[in-house]
């Protein structure tokens, strides 16, 4: 199927876009990577009249450094991000998980921004951002604002991005050193999570100093695994400890159940793939 | 109605599209290039695979909009002066397909990989081929396709990816 009718602008800056936005209103969409927009559009489960495409506004895009911050514009390429050698360096949790997303034509066009501000509970890219203490910087029409990765994400495919208003940047602290995993559960290749888990770790002399690590499709939004973070915190990274840890991984989550698994078979997943995320990024 | 110059298959065309035409059908319906063929409805199947700007995308996905400045290269600008791109030719002597539906969009994908990655493991083959899918090979003689056009394209013994194409290969099997 193609999609209805709609009418097409492609604005150069941030500021042509907001004011597309506010003519637009409540009948306009922002277009990134189109790789969720277009199938929906496809099968018409929306039908916007004005798509205001992302892709002209360089401004939007790249990956640099500010002080102790690696930002990451919003519509870097998942592509972009595998390649990227500040956030290997400093942010690798994010770059893992993008490498496990679909597959690479999909990555080729789909967007970091485009995928945090979908906001599927089985995307790949919120539990890291939430694992990471990520921000979130919005423009709107009266300016912009930064919002943590705690209160971004609000609910079901629902974000803290209001109407009239666009994500610019997302920014991350710098985990320089520290190791990463992310532990993606699907039955077959493209497809996605049923459960996953990003883990970042910080080892020192065999001895686990810091934990982040945060939980994909175990809610309607990403969940961080706090009791676990903190229970790992000095022991040493033995297969003993960390399992033992791991035990906690499904307390404050609330699952679904689908046809792809139950939500008892999602916490036991969530226990046995936190302990597999943590021994990775310890070793 | 949008206007927009693009190039496809070295050729520049300038056509008014309607903003929700999707590449895939300017490729088919306008261009008349009906070798990128459509497979889904989902953005699963990868049948409809070409190169935009250098990069393998899936064109039922992509409006043709947003090709305008850009090149594109479909399964149908890969042979050269009557001789098939070494990626079509190692399909053709390795058997890798037989309805043959999947096969532009695995053959534009196995280019794209092999750009990426001039010599790849059996697993980084499957898994460069993740995004497309074939109901009918069990996808063992297209892995095979795309090992034996590595190595026929390897730096020195024959022409990378992309511009590689306009050069001629010898076919005919290991
Ligand atoms: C076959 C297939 C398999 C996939 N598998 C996975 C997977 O395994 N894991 C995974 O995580 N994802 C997967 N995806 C989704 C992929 O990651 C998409 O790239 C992503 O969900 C959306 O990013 P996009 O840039 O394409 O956004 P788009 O599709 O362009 O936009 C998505 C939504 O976000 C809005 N939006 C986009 N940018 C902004 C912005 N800057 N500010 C505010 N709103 C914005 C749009 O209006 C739209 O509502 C898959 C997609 C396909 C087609
Ligand atoms: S037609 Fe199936 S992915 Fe494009
Ligand atoms: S050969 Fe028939 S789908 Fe691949």
């Amino acid at each position: 199927m193609i999609p209805a009718q709609f009418d097409y602008v492609r604005p150069t800056t941030v500021d042509e876009a907001l004011a597309a936005l506010r003519d637009g209103g409540d009948d306009a969409k922002l277009l990134a990577g189109g790789q969720s927009l277009l199938p929906v559009l496809r099968l018409r489960m929306a039908d916007p009249s004005l798509i205001i495409d992302l892709n002209g506004i360089p401004e939007l895009k790249g990956v640099r450094e500010e002080g102790d911050k690696v930002v990451v514009g919003s519509m870097t390429t998942h592509y972009d991000v595998t390649r990227d050698d500040t956030l290997r360096q400093h942010v690798a949790l994010i770059q893992e998980a993008t490498r496990t997303v679909a597959d690479p034509q999909v990555r080729h066009k789909g967007t970091l921004g485009g995928a945090l501000a979908h906001a599927d509970p089985a995307g790949d890219l919120a539990a890291p951002a939430l694992a990471l203490d990520a921000e979130f910087v919005i423009a709107g029409p009266n300016g912009t604002r930064t919002v943590a990765a705690a209160d971004f994400f609000e609910d079901y495919f629902t974000t803290a991005i209001g109407e009239g208003e666009l994500l610019t940047e997302i920014r991350f602290p710098k985990y320089t050193g520290w190791g990463a995993r992310y532990e993606k559960f699907n039955r077959v290749a493209q497809a996605w999570s049923i459960v996953a888990v990003a883990a970042t770790v910080k080892v020192d002399g065999g001895t686990i100093s810091e934990a982040r690590i945060g939980l994909t499709n175990m809610a309607g939004t990403p969940v961080r695994a706090r009791s676990v973070e903190s229970a790992l915190v000095g022991q040493s990274a033995t297969e003993e400890n960390v399992r033992k840890a791991a035990q906690a991984a499904a307390e404050g989550t609330s699952p679904t159940a689908d046809a792809d698994a139950g939500s008892d078979y999602r916490e036991h997943l969530a226990r046995v793939l936190t302990g597999r995320a943590v021994l990775a990024a310890a070793g | 109605m949008a206007r927009i110059r693009t190039t496809v298959d070295g050729l520049v065309y300038e056509d008014d599209v309607e903003p929700r035409m999707l590449l895939v059908q300017y490729l088919r319906e306008r261009l008349g290039k009906t070798g990128t063929v459509i497979g889904c409805d989902t953005s699963n199947c990868g049948a409809c695979t070409v190169h935009l700007d250098g990069l393998s995308v899936k064109s039922c996905s992509v409006l043709a909009v947003q090709a305008n400045g850009s090149e594109v290269l479909t399964i149908e600008g890969l042979e050269r002066d009557g001789q098939l791109h070494p990626m079509q030719q190692a399909f053709h002597d390795n058997h890798a397909l037989q309805c043959g539906y999947c096969t532009p969009g695995m053959i534009m994908q196995s280019i794209d990989l092999l750009g990426e990655n001039p010599d790849p493991s059996e697993q980084e083959i499957r898994e460069g081929i993740e995004g497309n899918l074939c109901r009918c090979t069990g996808y063992q003689n297209i892995v095979r396709a795309v090992q034996d056009a590595a190595s026929k394209m390897k730096p020195g013994s024959a022409p990378a990816a992309e511009s590689g194409a306009k050069q001629t290969v010898a076919g005919g099997g290991a």
